[in-house]
């Protein structure tokens, strides 16, 4: 007995003790990540391609200039309250603290905007996100990269209208916006109703209750209303039920663009033949055929030490994942050139976010031509304006059928500036000068 | 003219949908009846049924529906909710013999982490497709669209409906089943064996989740929302009452036929994707009138 209790005492004096988690001269990077619940299916292999970047740049180079990264996995379940814990969590690991979020979920962000920047912790919305964040003079520590949704559905309204014969074709042309019912779905009613004006198309929205499981009343109105164009603005189980009721309605799937998150193979697979020439935007590549990836495959997953399943390796997903790492680590990277070579504080990465440059020849460094799209960012501009692709499923993969496609920054800038200027006036801040 | 048409589709859409709104109701109902225990764990068992069964036809090889190693997989399917029932029987039920409903109800809330967790940690969360062979192409009849993969599970949820009803009413289990659903302790005492009185009714709930399963499976993708279509149940049930089949049908009828007309002709005057909670306020409003549902028990007690 008294050496049970002797043990126990030496036990606990021991994990008192423990040294910290973290060595000093590591970079410790957050993951918040949703295994479980209705969006895992997406949101698991996207954070994998993540965290299998993280670890090829560790094997491959020993870190980020000499500094290695490490990072902790937190279970959001796609769940706001438990980003928020995730958050709290998360924020003070490592010798620096968290380096930057990632929440992957548009109310996820939300959840954690303000607390983030009252803490100087940058967080990236990569494709997604609240939208006037773009502008950094109001929102510095949001960074909606790459393509912002109202800059996205520009450039999707721009694809329809090269399909129609030009601009001027959209004239009278009925477009039904089929999305879900949350945050994420109404992001983009604003500049849709704003392109219509400028444009002469008709838009007309219909909600979708979150999941989606049941979608015929919606289909059956878009039946008798007979659009020319549905664009999908769906996520997890809702996109694979809207191609198959697209399907049973025989609306064309070759006139149905979905955005980025309605455009994996998770979407498109379980809908089976419903799917095959259904059209959606594209933030990047898909399959193997890139340097990174072959890099991640040789140091990562030939070593035995991939995050996930070596299937996933080159589906949409998986290589947004790879996107996210090249964006969030070429950030430090872009920090340690101002500040130097050590872990850094969120506040010193977001010095790197606002200024990356992927230039063509950035990008082919890095091994993500064709992958990752050119783009710059700065203070006043916390997204890039980088182009979009289009895809569509051809029965078996995602095939490209366009080239980048420019978004309209005449529509969305004003948009933005007008939307955070309020924001800033209501949450009376002074926006910084750039 | 047309409006007539777009009406009658939307409520023969309704009608369907709530044909399969009834059969994950059903599952509730026969565990309720038989043990008067609400099985928070159902939409799981549905959801363990469907990814059971796609996963085996991949491991077996199963090239086209209703080939050989698609029947081998629903049969070992079949098998694994059986063992389910056992298990469930042993490890959760025989402790909880006599205790308060509100225990056993707690019970089936860890029974449904378990197996939501089990059945992802097993199969792995990935949505997978599920092809029963029915055309997806759909049928017009004048101008009213009919989809065909509703229109078979209507079908065999009626069979299915219409085996269940004689089970109970006609069979010795039936009556002992009921037997037991009045009072655990008076059936006991009469002789009724109440352990294999459940095995046999969680092994013919299992039976039925495994039907919704495949049926939601077919529509949805096999994943993890299949646990989710148990929402689309509750407000059947609340409707339906608890404690009877037919109820389970009807209610499924009234709730998905008035949850499409009210998504399509007041949705649009409120913003829309009411559907979700319209059911809901229905069977609230419903309750207000009767509340041990269409065709649930009165229930009496002296003072």
């Amino acid at each position: 007995m008294k050496l049970r209790k002797l043990s126990m005492a030496a036990l606990a004096l021991g994990l008192l003790a423990a040294p910290e988690a973290f060595a000093q001269g590591e970079q410790f990077v957050p993951v918040t990540i949703y295994r479980t619940g209705a969006y895992a299916n997406t949101g698991a292999p996207l954070m994998v391609g993540y965290m299998d970047y993280m670890a090829m740049l560790n094997e491959r180079d020993g870190g980020v200039g000499g500094v290695k990264l490490t990072w902790e996995e937190c279970e959001t379940g796609y769940q706001n309250d438990r980003m928020v814990e995730c958050y709290e969590r998360l924020k003070g690991k490592g010798p620096t603290g968290a380096a930057v979020f990632n929440p992957l979920g548009t109310g996820l962000t939300y959840a954690i905007l303000e607390k983030a920047a009252a803490d100087k912790i940058p967080i990236v919305s990569l494709g997604y996100g609240r939208t006037d964040s773009t502008d950094g003079r109001v929102f510095p520590y949001s960074f909606p990269l790459i393509t912002n949704y109202w800059s996205q559905s520009t450039a999707k309204i721009k694809f329809i209208a090269v399909k129609e014969g030009g601009m001027d074709k959209l004239k009278g042309k009925k477009i039904a916006n089929v999305h879900h019912d949350s945050a994420y779905g109404k992001e983009t009613i604003p500049v849709l109703d704003e392109q219509a004006k400028k444009y002469g198309f008709e838009v007309k929205h219909y909600p979708v209750a979150h999941p989606g499981l049941d979608q015929k009343a919606t289909w059956l109105q878009i039946r008798q209303a007979r659009p020319d164009w549905v664009i999908l603005r769906g996520w997890g189980v809702m996109s694979q039920v809207s191609i198959k009721e697209a399907a049973a309605i025989g609306f064309a799937r070759d006139k149905m663009v979905g955005v980025y998150w309605s455009g994996s193979e998770q979407d498109t697979v379980p809908a089976g033949d419903a799917a095959k020439g259904y059209i959606s935007a594209a933030m990047h590549g898909s399959g193997t055929a890139f340097p990174v990836v072959q890099d991640v495959i040789r140091h990562v997953y030939d070593k035995g030490k991939g995050n996930g399943d070596k299937k996933e390796i080159g589906t949409v997903m998986w290589n947004r994942g790879i996107i996210h790492g090249l964006v969030n680590i070429e950030a430090i990277i872009v920090a340690q050139a101002k500040f130097g070579k050590k872990p850094l504080k969120g506040e010193e990465v977001q010095f790197g976010l606002e200024n990356l440059n992927f230039t063509a020849e950035r990008v082919k460094a890095l091994g993500a031509e064709n992958l990752l799209p050119p783009f710059k960012t700065s203070c006043r501009d916390h997204e890039g304006q980088a182009p979009v692709k289009f895809q569509q499923w051809d029965g078996q993969k995602w095939v490209m059928i366009s080239d980048w496609v420019t978004t309209d920054q005449s529509i969305v800038r004003p948009m933005i500036e007008v939307s955070a200027a309020s924001y800033a006036k209501e949450k009376n801040i002074t926006p910084r000068s750039c | 003219m047309a409006d007539l048409f777009f009406f009658l589709e939307v409520l023969i859409g309704g009608l369907l949908s709530g044909v399969l709104y009834s059969l994950v109701a059903l599952g509730f109902v026969l565990i309720y009846k038989a043990s008067g225990v609400f099985n928070f764990a159902q939409g799981a068992m549905v959801l363990l049924a469907g990814l059971t069964f796609v996963r085996l036809t991949q491991i077996l090889g199963s090239e086209h529906p209703w080939d050989g190693m698609f029947v081998l997989a629903l049969a070992i399917t079949f098998a694994v909710m059986i063992a389910l029932a056992f298990a469930v029987e042993r490890v959760v039920l025989r402790p909880l013999v006599n205790q308060a409903q509100i225990i056993m109800f707690m019970a089936t809330i860890g029974l449904t982490f378990f197996l939501e967790g089990a059945a992802q940690g097993v199969w792995g969360s990935q949505v997978h497709r599920l092809n029963l062979g029915v055309s997806e192409l759909p049928i017009i009849i004048g101008d009213v669209l009919l989809p065909p993969l509703d229109l078979v599970a209507a079908a065999a949820a009626a069979a299915m409906v219409a085996g269940l009803a004689v089970f109970f009413s006609r069979t010795r289990i039936g009556r002992a089943l009921r037997a037991v659903a009045d009072d655990h302790q008076a059936a006991l005492s009469v002789g009724i064996p109440l352990q294999s009185i459940w095995v046999v009714v969680w092994s013919v709930a299992g039976i039925v989740a495994l039907f919704a399963g495949l049926v939601w499976g077919a529509k949805l993708g096999v994943q993890f929302s299949l646990t989710l279509v148990a929402l689309k149940a509750l407000p059947v049930l609340i409707l339906g009452g608890f404690t009877s089949i037919p109820g389970a049908i009807i209610g499924g009828l009234i709730i998905g036929a008035s949850e499409k007309l009210a998504e399509v002709f007041i949705g649009p005057l409120v913003g829309g994707a009411i559907e979700n909670w319209f059911p809901y306020m229905l069977a609230l409003v419903f309750l207000l009138f009767r509340p041990q549902g269409l065709f649930g028990e009165k229930i009496i007690k002296r003072v």
